[in-house]
């Protein structure tokens, strides 16, 4: 039992950001409301975290129904993970809002899920105001097994 | 030449960010990666050896499937390949 015990304590998840990032983000998606915003996160994995250093905005390529999807042009990430290799950080995750409707990941958002040991964070935006933020740590080895854990937010006054 | 290898890929390339590879081709430098890091196959390709929808490639700034000679296009030790699964999502 005390090993079981362990295992789930070593799987708590920790997304660390900066509570300027964090403002930034959710502002974006006040920015774009109606429609859904979208971003990569920048920054370090560590052992059981993920630390933010930045939030770098990226365009929503859904303008066909960008109320309810988003998409990141594969070109613009290629020049985010660029970025990233200059500034000796990586890509940790990403984030994206829902317009109206709970931050909670969707079946689309799993779906279309493939950074495993990325979080992704998503904040509800109601009437136009950031409301609740919440991220979710792509945990697992491949398609087969990839599941969402919840991932508990620690935002830090300034950086981490 | 370089291929940058995405943060969720780097546990099946020995933890590296950057693999270096001598090829004359996409394809090839492609191959040269996964018989390098053979775990690395099933998580670009399909059963069937296709690139996986999810998985795209870009030869510097270009998709590698709107290139002209796909596979076959010519690279130089100069040029890198970035390996980038798609990020999607929504309600």
């Amino acid at each position: 039992m005390g090993s079981t015990t362990e295992s789930i304590e070593q799987k708590k998840l920790v997304l660390r950001i900066g509570d300027t990032v964090y403002s930034q983000l959710r502002q974006h998606g006040e920015e774009t409301y109606p429609h859904e915003c979208c971003g990569v996160l920048l920054g370090q994995a560590l052992e059981g975290a993920n630390q933010v250093e930045a939030a770098i905005r990226a365009g929503n390529t859904r303008t066909d129904s960008a109320h309810n999807r988003y998409h990141i042009a594969p070109q613009e990430l290629v020049s985010i993970q660029r970025q990233a290799r200059e500034r000796s950080l990586d890509i940790v995750g990403f984030y994206h809002s829902h317009p109206d409707h709970p931050a909670r990941w969707s079946p689309t958002d799993f779906n279309e899920a493939h950074w495993l040991g990325c979080s992704y964070v998503i904040t509800s935006v109601e009437k136009g105001v950031a409301a609740q933020t919440n991220a979710f740590f792509l945990a697992g080895t491949g398609e087969d097994d990839k599941r969402f854990e919840d991932e508990e937010i620690q935002v830090c006054p300034e950086r981490c | 030449m370089k291929i940058h290898i995405p943060t969720p890929l780097r546990q099946f390339a020995a933890k590296q960010a950057t693999v270096t590879v001598s090829a004359a081709t996409v394809g090839q430098a492609l191959d040269e990666l996964v018989v390098t890091h053979p775990e690395l196959k099933k998580h670009l390709y399909s059963e069937e050896g296709k690139l996986r929808a999810f998985v795209n490639v870009y030869l510097n700034d270009e998709d590698i499937r709107y290139l002209n000679d796909k596979e076959n296009t010519a690279v130089k030790d100069s040029d890198s390949l970035s390996i980038i699964p798609s990020i999607a999502g929504g309600i």
